[in-house]
């Protein structure tokens, strides 16, 4: 089988696509690159949403990307199962985009947070994370001044019980985040946004670990387990992880 | 042609942390008895004639305000 082409990106005002494609490539995969204005995916198997200040976050952080021709083939894409991770102002356009529930508004302590940031991943059973054993402890960079998560009750309710909270912050709070979420999957779990970045934490020489490359490593399996089952005819639901 | 007003202010229970800092920089000035500020964002749109209420709320619900976070008034000058 030949490598997973897994899609990146570009906005105006995107800043870690170049970050977010050599990880594709360190994971074994092939980095596409993705502009906004076109509605064609290439025919990418997975879709990275990088970070950085799309629009300048003009109106709301994520809201102008999140309404762009490329988003919506992403949110076609997402419906047929296709994995999609958010990274940062990603995880801001894909709740912008409705693809995720609920919102990230400003840091509580109205201060931009630039850190190493320890985070435990609390569920293996996404497209995205099903490299790490659950209750696996990382260290990756968070920079971010929209980083606080916030939803409803009942939305709240929904992904805890789920088991959808996937990724959540260590010590201190950050920013005020809503029980500590610092990512969420969709229902089905092909869906991953986060705030922190797994991206930069790919080689101990320039990032602060390589905590984060098994976030990309997970899409590659995900990606090789659908086409598996596509190859071996409809089995109900076994496309599915988690 | 009508100008129509969108006004966006934070959701009272989202904390609003730009808004706490205007309360404590008001108090540093001596300004006292205002205890809360929310801040939020003022749209002046230039619409034609034939563009009709429900399209005006649909503009406002689902692009100048996040209903998540948000809350929002239409008005016409």
């Amino acid at each position: 089988m030949s490598a997973p082409r897994i899609g990146v990106i570009t906005f105006p005002g995107t800043l870690d696509d170049v970050d977010a494609a050599r990880a594709v490539r360190h994971a074994g995969a092939e980095p596409v690159a993705l502009w906004h204005a076109e509605d064609d995916l290439r025919g990418v198997d997975a879709v990275v949403v990088p970070g950085g200040f799309s629009y300048g976050d003009y109106l709301r952080a994520g809201a102008i990307a999140a309404r762009q021709p490329v988003l919506r083939a992403v949110i076609e894409a997402a419906r047929r199962g296709t994995p999609v991770l958010g990274i940062c102002n990603g995880f801001q356009i894909l709740c912008e985009a409705g693809l995720l529930p609920g919102a990230l508004v400003r840091n509580a302590g109205s201060r931009f947070v630039c850190r190493d940031q320890r985070l435990r991943v609390e569920s293996g059973a996404t497209a995205w994370t099903s490299r790490y054993p659950p209750g696996t402890e990382i260290v990756v960079p968070l920079k971010s001044m929209e980083g606080r998560f916030v939803a409803d009750a009942p939305t709240l309710t929904a992904l805890e019980s789920e088991g959808r909270v996937v990724v959540r912050y260590l010590g201190a709070s950050p920013n005020g985040a809503i029980n500590d979420i610092a990512g969420i999957a969709s229902a089905d779990g092909r869906v991953l946004g986060m705030m922190p970045h797994p991206e930069p934490a790919i080689d101990p020489l320039t990032g602060p670990s390589a905590d984060g490359l098994e976030v990309f490593r997970s899409a590659v399996d995900a990606v090789a387990r659908a086409v598996t089952v596509t190859t071996a005819g409809p089995r109900r639901g076994s496309a599915d992880v988690g | 042609m009508p100008r129509v007003v969108v006004d966006v202010v934070p959701k009272p229970e989202i904390l609003d942390p730009q808004g706490q800092a205007i309360v404590r920089a008001l108090s540093r000035q001596g300004v006292r008895g205002v205890r809360d500020v929310r801040q939020g964002k003022h749209f002046e749109l230039d619409v034609d004639d034939d563009v009709d209420a429900e399209t005006l709320h649909r503009i406002a619900g689902e692009l100048l305000a996040n209903p998540v976070i948000e809350d929002w008034t239409v008005r016409q000058l």
